[in-house]
């Protein structure tokens, strides 16, 4: 087996470890109280050695594709997603070891693995570098920022833990509505993943030709059925889908069309499941929340962004300065990449000064770090398919 | 206002909340407090104590936590603003008119709007300036309002202090329990292997660590301070280069903004990845993409003419070095640095001509135009020779009669050429175009016919000199090393007394990770056999207890 494929083999695994880890959280979790502490141990152990057993075999991967591209794997959208899915599991287990809390890998593992899931429908192949991106700086910076993000994100798990266990679900409340508005937000990654998935089973493709914005000719490839068509598309392929909406040049049609499959898939898949289980999702999940204690949770969130602060710093603002600095001649260029890490960067260093001078503590706090972390999947996943800037990998 | 003297006989500055030496509570306020606001350490603030004169407001304003917060949201919402539509200096207009023109034609009334409303070019502006401006000044006003006050609190604290305050902590335990001389002794040794400073003054122990981590924040803004200084810096001369130039091969150039120095371009290279030279596993990756670029890189010699040379005086330079700029590896001279940034490949260099009779396309010489650079008389064969009356470096075609050129670039030469021989002594016009020919003035014998040209590259390169780096970086490690000191320690302390009814008292404050503090408080009392402390502020823990002493 040649390194390409044994590297895809290892993060297979990984991404099945993961999994099965989630389930024997979700048993350390039922039997975590006073009583059962000896069946709360063995779920425990269980449930943190397979995960580390998945993270062994995600850096696993890690290496091996460094080995196989010559250079480190966060170059590209695919690369760097899969790159923070296995530093969320990574931060994890170093948040695990100080707190002992398995409620927090029962909701960071699903969220690493439907990061992972996300990532792998983009092109998974390996690529060389392009001049912009060949430096050490490429590796020291990417992999500092992500591990910065990665920290932060287990404060928004530990938020959401807290927000599901002392939200009172049976009164009709904003909160309740926020709360299950981040589940129904979860779930349109799924129906990304889920349709992205589906078309590509079905082997679904037609091209089209359309006028782009500077007047010539291009052609396109659609992998989902063309809800909206490119600027006066025409399609190439026999019998394929007649676009419903044809979109002004300025809109990619295609990556509009694909966030539509996906909330339509989302919210199919969400609705059933509430139609089956009669509950709300976040009513589902609190149950699971109920044995955590709050000011534990409470306490994560803060730690977790006390660790992740500084290290998002050096990585997503010094180190990127530096680069920049070599790369582009500036330190500082207003790109909405590096302007959305001052985003992030300005909006921690807010949530630190209301906690520790304001008093936001509980409820407050939990809601700040969850939409911390929303900012970081916005600089994720938007800022690279709706805002292209310099940093818009392929 | 007048000085608070404390029931211990400190006295303590206007505004004190908590004495300084012994922690009563000295206003009423803070007396009916269940847990006592310690973040300060109840110290005297300007800001919380004076509001009388101008100076007083302005202080206080800047002072407030909340103001700053607020700035800081302003800030980020801005940020985030601009990077709706791009900002000016990434749209491929350079004149106010075609800039408007741009936002209007690709991004229709939105465009407009943006544009009109300043947002295109938000991060220069003076409001933007302003706020960023702004927060330079709550910085430091927030930080001396506050670090002062509390330095003199945590130095003069004394290590018995009052109950009043004790029973105010978040973490305070008192009972009867077999507590003597030789506990206090143990929970000592203990509190010292856990790497506490240990105080003592009879009956009372105070255990302290990480008191350093407290001055963190006041080390990260002043890190913040000399970096966004260090920006304002870049504003006056001499402090900032940011030039560009374009370099073609075989040209030496003035490099802008430098004093003296000057460039040669050897050549510019270009590569892309091919999939049998590259290591296959790119194979899928080139195919699925096509060409990918492997290397943008211009070969230079750079010259250092004597001192004050200017543009276009390229005579007595002596060699400096050669080097090879490549994205991601500037040349580095003398403070600047020059980087790669752009090019254009083929650019026209030298077109060579014939000059021929129509009919029998019999050749009376040839000619080289060096399109950078072109002769007014080319010289032939006897009696033949050929003159450049104008020229159009980049023709786009007539108006009204007259050639118009629209740039100084070599992208579609023509020239306005008069042809002497023999036999029209008084010359022959010709306009002489890439393609075609056309004759102005009437029916000519001989024609001007194009041989073939040379082509070169020009790069595109970037002229920077920063002098505020230097003071970025002391700031931004300063930034680093207050962010570390306050995030990765923390300050715990532990008071133990015995009371002289014979009851112990053990409290417990730290500035953050409360965990820690109570899980060294639970090993010190196991030793120490200190009566059990509650954590006031933990609600699920109160609960379980109250839970299990009425035996649910
Ligand atoms: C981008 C700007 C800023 C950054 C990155 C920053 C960073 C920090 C950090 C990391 C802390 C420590 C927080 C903790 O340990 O939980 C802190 C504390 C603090 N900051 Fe800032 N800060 C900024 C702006 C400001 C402004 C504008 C003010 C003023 C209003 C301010 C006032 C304070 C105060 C009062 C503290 C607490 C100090 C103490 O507890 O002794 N900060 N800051």
């Amino acid at each position: 087996m040649d390194m390409a494929s044994l590297s895809s083999n290892l993060l297979f695994i990984a991404f099945v470890a993961y999994l099965v880890a989630t389930f024997l959280f979700g048993g350390a979790v039922k039997s975590s109280n006073a009583q059962s502490t000896k069946s709360f141990d063995r779920w425990g152990k269980l449930a943190i050695t397979v995960t580390i057993i998945g993270f062994i075999a995600n850096l696993g991967y890690f290496i091996t594709r460094w080995v196989a591209a010559g250079h480190a794997p966060v170059s590209n959208l695919f690369e760097f997603t899969t790159a923070f899915g296995m530093m969320i599991v990574g931060a994890f287990i170093l948040i695990y070891y100080i707190y002992k809390a398995p409620a927090l890998g029962l909701f960071a593992l699903p969220i690493a693995v439907l990061i992972i899931a996300y990532a792998s429908m983009f092109p998974k192949e390996i690529s060389p570098l392009i001049p912009a991106l060949k430096s050490y700086w490429l590796t020291i910076h990417v992999i500092t920022a992500a591990m910065g993000e990665a920290i932060l994100a287990i404060s928004a798990v530990a938020g959401l833990i807290y927000l599901l266990k002392n939200i009172d679900l049976t009164k009709k409340t904003k909160e309740r509505f926020w709360i299950e508005a981040v589940m129904y937000v979860l779930f349109i990654v799924v129906g990304f993943v889920v349709s992205t998935v589906s078309f590509s089973v079905a082997n679904y493709s037609a091209e089209y030709t359309y006028i782009s914005k500077d007047e010539t000719q291009h052609t396109i490839e659609y992998t989902m059925p063309a809800l909206f068509g490119m600027n006066e598309s025409v399609a190439i392929t026999d019998n394929a889908f007649e676009p419903l909406v044809e979109m002004p040049p300025l809109v990619n049609a295609k990556k509009l069309t694909s966030v539509v499959w996906s909330i339509l898939f989302g919210t199919v898949i969400y609705l059933l499941l509430r139609l089956i289980l009669r509950k709300r999702i976040s009513s589902i999940l609190q149950p699971l929340t109920k044995k955590s204690n709050s000011q534990l949770m409470d306490e994560i969130g803060y730690r977790a962004v006390l660790i992740g602060f500084p290290v998002f710093t050096l990585g997503a603002l010094i180190f990127a300065m530096i680069w920049a600095h070599e790369a582009w001649s500036r330190f500082w260029g207003w790109d909405p990449k590096e302007v959305w890490a001052l985003i992030t960067w300005l909006f921690y260093a807010v949530f630190l000064h209301l906690r520790l001078t304001k008093g936001w503590h509980g409820k407050k706090s939990a809601w700040l770090a969850v939409i911390g972390f929303i900012i970081i999947m916005f600089n994720l996943i938007a800022v690279n398919l709706i805002i292209a800037g310099l940093h818009s990998y392929a | 206002m007048d000085k608070i003297v404390c029931a211990c006989g400190n006295v303590n500055p206007a505004g004190t909340a908590l004495c300084e030496s012994c922690g009563r509570p000295l206003n009423e306020e803070t007396k009916e407090k269940k847990i006592v606001d310690m973040r300060y350490e109840g110290s005297a603030r300007r800001s919380q104590t004076y509001n009388k004169t101008i100076i007083d407001k302005v202080w206080n304003f800047f002072s407030s936590v909340k103001v700053g917060m607020w700035i800081i949201v302003s800030i980020l919402v801005a940020a985030a603003i601009g990077t709706i539509l791009p900002q000016v200096f990434y749209v491929p207009a350079t004149n106010e008119s075609d800039i408007a023109a741009y936002y209007e034609r690709i991004y229709g009334w939105f465009g407009t709007l943006y544009y009109e409303l300043g947002l295109s070019d938000l991060y220069s502006s003076w409001w933007f300036q302003g706020l960023v401006g702004m927060l330079g000044i709550s910085l430091v006003i927030a930080s001396l309002d506050r670090v002062i006050p509390l330095y003199k609190s945590l130095k003069k604290q004394k290590t018995k202090r009052h109950i009043s305050f004790l029973k105010r902590q978040r973490v305070y335990g008192i009972g009867k329990a077999e507590v003597t001389e030789d506990s206090l002794l143990k929970a000592e040794e203990k509190l010292k292997s856990l790497k506490y400073n240990v105080k003592r003054e009879g009956n009372a122990i105070l255990a302290e660590r990480g008191r350093f981590s407290r001055w963190g924040p006041y080390v990260n803004h002043l890190g913040l301070i000399i970096f966004l200084f260090g920006v304002m810096l870049r504003a006056l001369p001499g402090f900032y280069v940011d030039e560009t130039m374009w370099l073609r091969e075989g040209e030496t150039l003035y490099v802008p903004g430098t004093n003296g120095y000057f460039l040669e371009s050897k050549g510019f290279i270009y590569e892309t990845y091919s999939k049998e030279e590259s290591n296959e596993v790119f194979g899928d990756a080139i195919d699925r993409v096509g060409t990918i670029a492997k290397n943008y890189q211009t070969d230079v010699a750079l010259y250092k003419g004597p001192e004050n040379s200017v543009a276009g005086h390229a005579e007595d330079l002596t060699f400096e070095k050669n080097a090879s700029i490549q994205v991601n590896k500037p040349i580095k001279f003398d403070n600047f640095s020059v980087f790669q940034m752009d090019f254009r490949l083929d650019e026209l260099a030298k077109m060579k001509f014939q000059l021929q009779d129509k009919q029998t396309q019999q050749s009376f010489g040839e000619f080289t135009i060096d399109l950078a650079n072109p002769q007014p008389l080319y010289e032939l064969n006897e009696g033949y020779k050929v003159e450049v009356l104008d020229y159009y470096a980049d023709f786009t075609g007539f108006e009204e009669g007259v050639p118009q050129s629209q740039s100084p670039l070599p992208n579609n030469p023509a020239f306005l050429i008069k042809m002497y021989s023999p036999e029209f002594p008084k010359g022959e016009t010709s306009f002489v175009m890439i393609k075609e020919t056309v004759e102005p003035l009437g029916e000519n014998k001989h024609k001007i016919a194009f041989q073939s040209v040379e082509t070169r590259d020009v790069s595109g390169l970037t002229v920077r000199k920063d002098l505020t780096l230097p003071l970025l970086a002391l700031g931004g490690l300063i930034f680093m090393i207050g962010v570390a000191q306050g995030s990765y320690w923390n300050h715990r302390r532990i008071w133990i007394q015995l009371l002289e009814d014979g009851q112990t008292v053990v409290a417990a404050h730290t500035n953050k990770n409360w965990l820690s503090v109570k899980r060294d408080l639970d090993e010190v009392s196991k030793i120490a056999h200190l009566p059990e402390y509650l954590d006031q502020d933990d609600l699920d823990s109160l609960d379980e207890k109250v839970d299990k002493e009425e035996g649910v």
